[in-house]
Parts: C-alpha cells; structure tokens; sequence
C-alpha cells in the first residue's frame, strides 16, 4: 500500500470503525442484533457483557476474521465486505482471539512464533529482529526466547500473543478476553503494558472484550452488551452515575430488561453460626505437595477448613487451585504432605468416603449427550440411593430444572447446566462439597443464583463448602479465603483481614501486594515452582524502562501471487511442529515402511503350501504313484493319511486340509484293465480365489500322472489341435510379490501422506489458529502451498526409503527407469498431499480428517486403480473414478519402472498425467478453502 | 458382586444412550454392517469380467476370425484387434492384460493336423486375473479349434477319471467369501474403534474424572464399556447376518449362527479390550486414529480373512497365531463356510477366549494405571 492509499482510505471518516445494522445469526441463534456502534479514531474502548451474548462475533467481525451477514462495517475507513479493501486493511489491524494463547503456536518458542508473525507480515530479516527485540524487551518476555508458548503462564502468553499482534505496528488493536484466567498481578501489568503503548503511538484503537467489568474502568468508553444486543456505549462514569451504583456491574445489572433481572436482589451473605467451631475441621491440609515429574504444581500447602465454612480459593489458571482439590477428593495421589477429611486421613481406595463428598470440576463435567433427568437418574443409581424417586423430585424442585427435565444437557444454557451440576454433586446430600471454579463465564444474575444455592446449603445444611473462583466479588463472600500463587498459598483469612492486612481498597489490590511480597522472598534451593510449566511471578519482568518501540515502515513484495516468505514461513512453521509431535512424526517417517512390510509379507495372490489329506482304498504301486504325484509337488503339504471317509470329510471342515484325495478300490486293477478308475478329489471352497487356483494345479497333476503312466505303458496320447503357448510377460515367475509391491508404494503413498496433510491443516481449524489465515495478509495458496511442501518432502523420503526395501529386502529390482520412477513419484506425492489438502477443507474435526481421508483414499485406491482388477476391465462410474483418480495414473509408472522395464519416454505420458492432478487439487483447494469465518 | 454388576449395567445403560445420540458415529457404526458388507460383497470380484483382450490376428481365415468372436461377455470385452507393432506400447499402458498372437497359416496348420500354437501374452502384473484369465482363455481354444475341426465332443479316452468337487461353495461365488470376510473384519474393526472412542470422549468431556470421584471402581467402568459396546457389535452382526449375507446376498449360512455369535462375544472380550488399550495410549481422537492404522490395520489383513495365512512366510504365521483374530476369522469360517459344529472349533474358542482374557486383564490394569496418572 502506498501512502497516498492510505491517506485517501483514512480521510473518508475521523471513525476507526463504524457500524451500522449488524446481524449475525449461526443457525437459528441470533448472536449479534442491529449492532450500530462508531468507535473514533485512537479511542480506547471495552466492550463487556457475560460469556455468549456476542462479545467475541462481534469483535471477529471488526477484525474481518467473521464473514458479514447483516450490515455495514467500515474499519479505518474501509468497507470490510469489499475484498480487495481487506487485503489493504489487514496489515493494519492486529487482533488477538479468545482463548490464553489461541493464535500463537503451542509447540513453537516465543522466538520462533515471533518470527513466524514477522514473515507473515513480511518483515524482513533486520526489521524483524529490531520489532522482536524491543517487543520483548518492553513485555519482560525478553528473558525466555527459547522456551514453547504452550509452557508459558497465562499472564506470558497473553503478552506474547500481544507481541505477536504489535509487530507490525496496527492502527487498530483488537483484543478478546485478553485476561480471562490469568492471576491480578498479570492482569494489572497487562493493562499497564497497553496503556503505555497507548501513549507511545497515540493514534492507535484499542478495542478488548472483557468479562471482568472491573477491568473496563479503564477505558475511556464502555460498551455493554447482553443477548446480542449493544445495551449501552458511554464513559465508565457515566454509565455508574446513571444508575446511581458504585461499580460497573451493578450498572449492567440495572440495564438488564426486567424478565432477566427477576428476582435479582442484592445477595446477602448471612453470618455462620459461631459455636461449629469447635469440632473437628471438614479439611485439614498439611504441607499438600504435588510434582509432575521436576515441575512443582502445589508446593507445601496447608489449611483447615471448618465445617459449615465457606472457603474460597483464589488465583490464576494453572497455579495450583485445580491439582490440590484433585488430591482433596483422591483424584490424585499427593506426592508429599497429608490431607485429613473429618480427622480421618484421606484413601483414595475408600469406596464409601466418597460419599460424604460432592464434586463439581472445572468445565461441565456431566454427560452432555443425556438429559437432566438422565444425568440424575444415573448418579442417583451409581451412589445407591435408599429413595431416588423422592431426593430426585426434591433436588429439580430447589435447583428449577423442572422445565428442563427431558432437555439433553449438552443444549441447556451455561447457567442451568451449572445448577444441574451443583445438584448432582449434592444429590447423595454429602457434607463437604468441592467446586472448582463453578461460575466461571455464567452470567452475573445466574452467578449471584447460584451463590444463593450455596449460601443455602451452607447456612441451612451445614455443607462445607470449598469453592474456587477468580471473581474477586465472589471471594468477598465466603467465610474464609486463600490466594494461591505459583503452588503456594500466599495468603488466607477473612477477605476483611486480609484487605486490612495489605491495607488495600480492594481484594484484588491485596492479593497483588500479596504478591509482590511473596516476590520479595528468595527461592527455596533447588526448587522450581511455576505455575503448569512456570510463571510470570518468579520472573522479573522489566517494567520500568519502557523502551520506545520503532517505527515500522510496511515491506515487502506486492502485486505478486504468491509471497515466497510467508509461504515459506508456514512451511518452516509446519516442519517444527511436525518435529516435535512425536505421533504424527513416527507415522509420517516409518508408517509407510510399516504397512509396506505386512502387505509384502501378508497380502499375496499366490497360492502355495496347499495341505492335503489322502484315503487310499487301494493300496496299490499305482495309487501310490498316483499320490506321489502330490507328494513330490512343491505346491502342497502332506498331512497323515486319512482312516476313513468321515475323517477325511473331517480333515476338511477343521480346515486342516485344503483338499482331499480318495482313491478307489480297485484303482491299479481298472488302470491297468483300460476301466478308467476314477479319483475323488474334493477342494475346500470356502475362499474361492483359492479354490479356483487349487483346481488348476490339481488338473495339472492328473494329466502329468496320466502322461507319465501312458510313457511308461508306451502308448501315444492323441495331441490336441493346436496348443497355446502362454507368455507371463514382465513377471515370468508370476511371483506375486513382483505385482504386489509396485502397487503397495502407489497405494501408501496416497493414503499416510493425504491424512497427515490433512491434518496438519484441520489441527489449524481445532486448535484455533486458523485465525491466522483470517486475519494476516496470507492468501490461500501461499497457506496451502505452505502447509504440503513439508509433507511433499517427508513424503519423497518415504517413497525413497521404500524403493530400498523392495529392491533389497523383497527382491524386487527396478527394471526400467529409475529417474522417471523418483520423478513420478515426486509428482504423485505432491498430488496426494494436495488431495489430502483438499479434503481438510471439507473437514472441522481432526477425527474426521483421518477416518474421512482413510476412506476417501483407500476404496478409489484399492478398487478402482488397477490395484486388485485392470482399470481396463472397469465400467461406469467405477471407470470415471479410476480415471480421476491419481493413483490409477502413477501405478502405471511405478509398475512400469519396476517391473515392465520401461525407460523415460515411455513413462513421461504417466508421469505427464499424474502431475496434471497437482494444480488441479490446488485450485480447488483454494477455491473451496474459505479466507473468513462463516 | 451384585454391586459390580449393577453398576456395570447402570454404566452400560448411559453408554448406549450416548451412542443413541451420537448420529455420527451410530450412521458409521449402521454403514458398516450394512451398506459396506453389500458393497465389499459385489465390488471386489475375484471371477473373470470384463477382461480386456487384443488379438494379433496374422492368419485372417474363418478360424481366427472364429477365435475372435469366441470371447464373449460377460467374461471378455469385445477383443480389439491390433497389429503386431502395437503390442508392446499397449501392454505397457495396460490397456489390455491379455494378446492373443494367432500365426500365419494356422487354419491351414490345424487342418493339416499339424498341431501349430498360438501364442498368448499375459500381462502377469496384473496377478489376479492372469491367474484366472489364462485357464479360461486356454479352455476358450481348445473349444473353438476342437468344433472347428469337428471332431465329435469325444477325444481318446483318458485312463484315469478326474472328479472334482468344490466342498461348501460348489458354485464358487466370490460373494459369498468376501461378503461374510467383509463382516468378520468390520466386526473387529468397529469393536476397536467404538470402545477406544468411548473412552477417549469421556476422558475429553471430563466426564471420567467425574465417574472416579463416585463410588464406582475402575473395573466395573471398563467392564461397562466391553459390554455396552460389545452388545451393539454382536447385535449388529445379527443383522449382518440375515439382513444382508442371507437375505441380500443369499449366502447359505452353513453352520450353527448361535455359536458363530458366542464365538463372537467371546473374541469381543478382546477386540473392545484393545480399543480401551488404545485410547488408554492415544492423547486425542486423532492419534488414536493414527494407531488404528499402525496395528488394527496389519492385524486385520494378516489374519487370514484376505488371503490365505498359509501364503505367509512362517515366521509371520506363528506369530499371527498369538492374535485372538487369527483364530476369529479361522472359526468364523469353519463355522459359516464348513458348518463346523463345536467339537470342531472348541480348540480354537480355547485359543480366543485365552488370548482375550490375558489381553483383558493387561488392559485392565493399564486402565487402571491410566486413571490413577490423570492429572
């Protein structure tokens, strides 16, 4: 893009992005409803609102990500649905999805997903190492180049995907959730990060979805949304004085219509009864320690928690919270330390100390796919309830899943789902329950419901309950808390005291000062404590010298198809990903070699050490020569002479003979009076193939006993009229392995190297990075072309690696051409990856890219290339496929090369043919591979 | 013990009403037993059709031009007649598997009774039907030559009779062999992938952990997965059976279905214990997919349902001996083809129902491994 481009695109409107009427509906559910919104230029804006009412469509949307149905977007001054505006435009957004880490490369390090960026944007070499450098430097991921993005904390993570999206220096910034599940401290320095890139390039937008309403207070604008609906758009101030409250949550609240509000009051938390306080504590916890191998999750935790108290757990995604509830319900074993539930000490064997206890993990952990009253049902009969019918009528009652009884759960909104999970866990009424982060996305009105359940059982029953969260609202109400930091408990008391402690206006600020206290400690020894392979806590980051970040100039080459870097970059991406997955790594580089060996070995047409029984009536020197004519034959075994008919009918059935050989009485005696004796010869049909070639041989052996008896008689056999001297051209010994193995490569060469690329590219579609494709100025080719030039070259080694085996171990010499054979099969691979690229397009789901491409691959493959029948013998629909397939094409070069003898020319028509396959299954490709979300 | 049981059919239960609503995989699970046998059954034919043949005809008298019309369908495609120099290009495109050379003078030779040859050139990569296609097309000959020369149907009389009976399939019908083969291998492979699929959701959905924090033992899970899936698998090959080996493809059945199937329930022990051992390995739905292809794969084709385990060389065929399919896929078709009754095949349910047992109660204890090592 030119300067001047841009100057005319940015002086249409002084708004960054501008909508008007958008609608945006999956299905029948209506995500987005006649959203109009202008954000101006350099704005800082949140838009908040609960899991599911449209934050995220509406985000990918503005960040072209999304496909518009309904309406008008025009992002810094571009029509979004014009495509070629789009192309122009993405090198000037950056957009960061849902999800800690979801567009950046879980198996790739920090470097190398930066560099990754850097050519996707076509940076080059120099400029990218300045932008990384002072990206790194500015973020304190500075110290950690080489370590993978998947073994980041959340709080890194998310300030890599921030790198990531910065570096190339976007006019608008468009972040989802940015801080969902990562610990305050992260979170605040996060925020500040932003805010003093803000003020380094005024002119920027910042646009962030959020959940946590208290983050958005820092934004100029706040834009509330519920139900797909924007519900307002004004100043954090403002909005709060409106309705007269103190915090923004209480201003959605109120802006909730009426129905989704009743019953909504302000929830009171009343005071526990003082005198449970002498008993013997529900839990007790002492030096709680669990390792995974050298990585510490929970480091030396103790607690006790009362009966009837609520206790909170408070922290970050993967600091420890989950892992120590495990080993309180002997989920899992603790490596050190003891746990004590109601003063006895904790067995995981224990069938019936499972009772006492209610869990609800941290996703929805029921059965999906069955309704509520099929979820009840279940647990009620798997604890053994004395009355099921009555305690399942009583729970549906108190937790309103009446209207929902026949629902599959899997359909329900989050908030029941939530509420059926709570009754399940307290249907065997246990006297200590342990949630696991049970509100986490559920909106606020279902949230302070379900409190209220809690607060019930808790008040009114006397249940423990020990709940973690990261609401600092919801922690406010429990009895007692504790902050969890990198596997340690930094902290824990009555949320008051613990505010007091730090002498901090809120807990969040507490739990932060908590913190940076823990900070302050030295290291035990020779321990590494981290959260899920370590943290941001331990690791000082260089706040305080912002470093200025460099103006970037937009490079690189334009006007051209096909960019070689970003092509490129998704080639060299792909290769180390591949290198680092052991799985898919050993079927690409021996799966082939493999099935080669049990096809060579097992699958064989010829027919050979054919047992066989005799029962010989006749006992004569002409039997017997009879019989040794079986005997001497290599082709068939002989088992133990038959006693009589049945056993030999016997022998039969067992299938311990493939055929049988009664001989009559009096078989010498009519030979020899010219009474023409006659053998009953019967063959075992029950594979016919076999049957069928079990025959030949036999009438075989008959003529040559008859030629034989009539030399040694003397007498002349009348000669046939003509006789029809066959030829076995290319394979003279008709060994079935010289047949076999040409066809074995062709058919192995489609099938591994179709699945693996198609996965490579529907792994992108599961694991959300597909995004990248959306979002960058990649095009479709270049992604395409990408993701199969590694999979053409494992691909051409395997080919390789199996023309050794069939010269060396099966004995099969290429014949013909070995250049045509390397190159047909070079252009045979690039087809069958871009076959498997193609069918990747079609397919959301890995497992449905393997059994798809499995199948689509191997019934054309096997049946209709010429593999088992001619393709000369095909009809129809059977003919056209074989025909369109590329595997009918390079079985003609790789039977021609190895066992037809064929030299170059006469195999450049096949190997002509079977590249033709190569830009053809690209295009469609491409043509069906779609540049945005639906 | 009751509680065992009562659980396991509780578990059981729910695993059929996940399957019941699992449209993807009960469609595949229906196709499999149904639609794929038909299909495998009349697809793959290992009689002669259709075979492209070409004649070089040099002698262009009655007799050739006899020869030519011989090859009729549905055996033969119409033969293309060719010269003498297209012969090599066209079999090395393999456009035809069969050249039949008719000499020059070879009405005149035959009349003569000189007994001259006609030479026939097999393309013999295409293994199956040159097998099959020389015998047919030699016996096409002899007939043709032999009423061209009116020689009355009698030759001389051979001094020795040749009786040949095709025991259990007299009319060779291939349909019947792959039909029923295509049945026993979907039978392992739907087994496999039903049970490792079970578990697999489960631990992804998290539902899993949720089962071991009730008062459920690991046993008493795994033993849910082998029977609820393992019953569909039987009920399904019910179907297989009748509906389409008997009813579509008129397969006789042989012997005693009843102890087909208990052989069936027996092998199942192990098919869905190596699925639970699979998804006990694989991460994801996509690995397990990848470890179908490394070992249910191979272990299906070498057990003798595709071609004959004594082509095997021997070491392949002791070792296949230790494989409950072997012995599946070899009573299977004592059973169905030979209609063994069970002093025949008892040894080899031994075989099955030992094998599977081991291999079950190694599973079961990885599984309890596996469960013990979640995090």
């Amino acid at each position: 893009m030119t300067p001047a481009a841009l100057a005319t695109t940015d002086a249409v409107s002084t708004n960054a992005v501008s909508l008007a009427g958008l609608r945006h509906r999956y299905g029948a559910t209506v995500a987005l409803e006649d959203a109009t919104l202008d954000i101006p230029a350099g704005a800082s804006v949140a838009v908040i609102g609960p899991d599911g009412v449209g934050k995220s469509t509406l985000l990918g949307l503005i960040a072209t990500a999304k496909r518009v149905q309904e309406g008008r977007i025009r992002v810094l001054g571009t029509d979004v649905t014009d495509r070629h505006g789009r192309d122009l435009l993405q090198p000037r957004i950056a957009f960061m999805p849902q999800g800690l880490g979801r567009n950046l490369y879980a198996e790739l390090s920090v470097e190398e997903n930066l560099q990754f960026f850097g050519r996707l944007f076509e940076l080059d070499a120099a400029r990218r190492r300045q932008r990384i450098d002072a990206l790194l430097a500015a973020t304190g991921l500075a110290p950690f180049p080489d370590r993978p993005a998947g073994k980041l904390s959340g709080g890194m993570k998310q300030k890599l995907g921030l790198c990531c999206a910065l570096l190339h220096d976007p006019d608008l910034l468009i972040l989802d959730e940015p801080t969902t599940g990562v610990d305050p401290l992260s979170r605040r320095q996060f925020w500040e990060l932003i805010a003093r890139i803000r003020a380094g390039r005024p002119g920027m937008t910042v646009l962030v979805a959020t959940s946590y309403m208290d983050e958005a207070e820092r934004f100029e604008r706040v834009v509330m949304m519920n139900a797909g609906r924007l519900l307002a758009d004004d100043t954090p101030a403002a909005l709060k004085a409106r309705h007269g409250v103190s915090d923004l949550e209480e201003a959605f609240i109120a802006l909730l219509p009426d129905e989704a509000r009743r019953g909504h009051e302000r929830l009171v938390v009343p005071p526990r009864p003082a005198d449970r306080d002498g008993a013997e504590p529900a839990i007790e916890a002492r030096g709680l320690t669990r390792r995974f191998g050298d990585f510490t999750a929970v480091s030396d935790v103790s607690f006790r928690i009362g009966r009837g108290e609520i206790f909170g757990f408070l922290g970050s995604n993967g600091c420890g919270k989950t892992t120590t509830m495990k080993m309180l319900t002997g989920l899992l074993p603790a490596t050190a330390g003891e746990a004590r539930l109601f003063g006895r000490p904790l067995d995981a064997n224990d069938r019936d100390g499972r009772r006492r206890v209610g869990y609800m993990a941290q996703a929805f952990s029921l059965y999906g796919e069955l309704t509520v009253r099929q979820n009840l049902d279940l647990h009620a009969r798997l604890f053994d309830l004395p009355d099921p019918a009555a305690r399942l009528a009583g729970l549906v009652g108190r937790f309103g899943l009446v209207p929902y009884l026949d629902a599959v759960a899997d359909r329900l909104p989050l908030g029941v789902r939530q509420r059926l999970s709570l009754a399940v866990a307290v249907l065997h009424e246990p006297e200590l329950l342990i949630l696991d982060e049970p509100t986490s996305g559920v909106d606020p009105v279902a949230r302070d419901q379900f409190w209220r359940d809690l607060i019930a059982l808790s008040r009114g029953q006397g249940v423990t309950i020990f709940v973690s969260t990261h609401f600092m609202n919801e922690a406010a109400r429990c009895d007692r808390i504790a902050f969890m930091n990198a596997g340690r408990v930094i902290a824990a008391g009555p949320p008051d005291e613990l505010r007091r402690q730090q002498q901090a206006e809120t807990l969040d600020d507490a739990f932060i000062g908590f913190m940076r206290q823990e900070e302050a400690l030295p290291l035990p020894p020779g321990e590494r404590v981290g959260v899920m392979g370590m943290q941001g806590g331990k690791s000082r980051e260089n706040l305080a010298t912002p470093s200025p970040l460099p103006n970037p100039l937009l490079g690189g080459e334009r006007g051209s198809l096909v960019s070689r870097r970003r092509l490129l970059a998704y080639a060299w991406r792909e290769t180390l990903e591949l290198r680092r997955d052991p799985v898919r790594l050993t079927v690409a580089l021996l799966g082939t070699v493999l099935l080669m060996l049990v096809f060579g070995f097992g699958i064989t047409m010829d027919v050979q050490d054919l047992t066989f029984a005799v029962l010989n009536h006749d006992r004569t020197p002409e039997s017997r020569a009879y019989v040794e004519q079986y005997d001497g034959s290599r082709t068939f075994l002989a088992t133990p002479p038959a006693a009589d008919a049945r056993d030999l009918a016997l022998r039969l059935q067992r299938g311990e003979a493939a055929l049988t050989v009664e001989i009559p009485e009096g078989f010498g005696r009519d030979l020899r009076r010219g009474r023409t004796p006659e053998v009953a010869v019967r063959i075992d049909g029950a594979m016919p193939f076999r049957a069928e070639t079990i025959q030949g041989y036999v009438a075989g052996i008959h003529q040559r006993f008859i030629a034989e008896a009539a030399a040694r008689a003397g007498v002349a056999l009348p000669a046939g009229a003509a006789g029809l001297e066959m030829r076995y051209r290319y394979n003279q010994a008709f060994r079935s392995l010289d047949a076999m193995v040409p066809s074995t490569i062709g058919l192995l060469l489609v099938f591994i190297p179709a699945i693996l690329a198609a996965l490579g590219v529907v792994r992108e579609k599961e694991l959300g990075s597909i995004t990248n494709l959306y979002v960058t100025p990649v095009t479709r080719l270049e992604f395409l072309l990408g993701k199969q030039l590694p999979y053409v070259g494992l691909a051409s080694f395997n080919l390789l690696l199996m023309i050794v085996l069939a010269v060396t171990l099966f004995g099969v010499p290429v014949k013909g051409s070995l250049v045509g054979l390397l190159l047909g099969g070079l252009v045979y691979v690039a087809a069958t990856t871009a076959l498997g690229l193609l069918i990747s397009v079609f397919t959301a789901t890995q497992t449905a890219a393997v059994f798809g491409t499995a199948i689509v691959t191997m019934l054309p493959a096997t049946q209709f290339s010429g593999m088992m029948q001619p393709v000369s013998t095909l009809e129809g629909g059977a003919r056209l496929i074989g025909t369109l397939f590329p595997t009918t094409h390079f079985l003609k070069v790789s039977i021609g090369a190895f066992t037809k003898g064929l030299a170059f020319p006469e195999l450049l028509p096949f190997i002509l043919a079977t590249a033709a396959f190569v830009p053809v299954l690209l295009a469609l490709g491409v043509a069906f591979l779609p540049k945005q979300e639906r | 013990m009751e509680r065992f049981l009562r659980n396991s059919l509780t578990l059981a239960r729910k695993e059929w009403i996940s399957l019941l609503r699992d449209a993807f995989m009960l469609g595949f699970v229906v196709y499999s037993f149904t639609v794929s046998v038909y299909s495998q059954a009349t697809g793959i034919s290992h009689d002669l059709r259709n075979a492209a043949i070409a004649i070089v005809d040099e002698d262009r008298s009655t007799l050739s031009q006899r020869l030519a019309s011989a090859f009729r369908e549905p055996e033969f495609q119409a033969p293309a007649m060719i010269g003498h120099a297209e012969v090599d290009q066209a079999m090395d495109s393999a456009r035809f598997t069969f050249v039949l050379d008719i000499p020059p003078g070879f009405e005149a030779d035959v009349l003569a009774g000189r007994g001259p040859a006609l030479q026939l050139l097999i393309d013999a990569t295409a293994m199956m039907q040159a097998g099959i296609g020389a015998g047919t097309i030699q016996g096409v000959v002899d007939d043709e030559v032999g009423r061209f020369v009116r020689r009355g149907a009698e030759g001389a009389v051979a001094p020795v009779a040749l009786q040949v009976r095709i025991a259990y399939n007299e009319a060779l019908d291939t349909k019947w062999f792959t039909g029923t083969m295509s049945v026993v291998s979907n039978i392992t492979m739907l087994a496999v992938l039903l049970a490792g699929a079970a578990l697999i959701r489960e631990r992804e959905h998290g539902t899993l952990e949720h089962l071991l924090v009730m008062p459920v033992r690991p046993a008493e899970i795994m033993a849910a997965k082998v029977l609820a899936n393992g019953a569909v698998i039987l009920v399904m090959t019910l179907v297989a059976l009748y509906g389409v080996l008997r009813a579509l493809l008129s397969v006789p059945l042989a012997g005693s279905v009843p102890l087909f199937l208990a052989g069936t329930a027996l092998y199942l022990f192990f098919a869905t214990a190596l699925g639970i051992f699979l998804g006990t390995v694989a991460r994801s739905m996509p690995q397990m997919g990848l470890l179908f292809i490394l070992i249910v794969l191979p272990m299906n084709m070498l057990s003798g349902g595709f071609t004959p385990l004594e082509s095997e060389p021997p070491w392949l065929q002791a070792a296949m001996q230790l494989s409950p399919s072997t012995h599946f896929v070899a009573f299977a078709q004592a059973i169905l083809f030979r209609g063994a009754g069970f002093d025949v095949v008892w040894p080899r349910f031994a075989a099955t129902a030992g094998i599977g047992a081991l291999f079950f109660a190694w599973s079961l204890a990885r599984f309890r491994r596996h469960l013990a090592s979640f995090r």
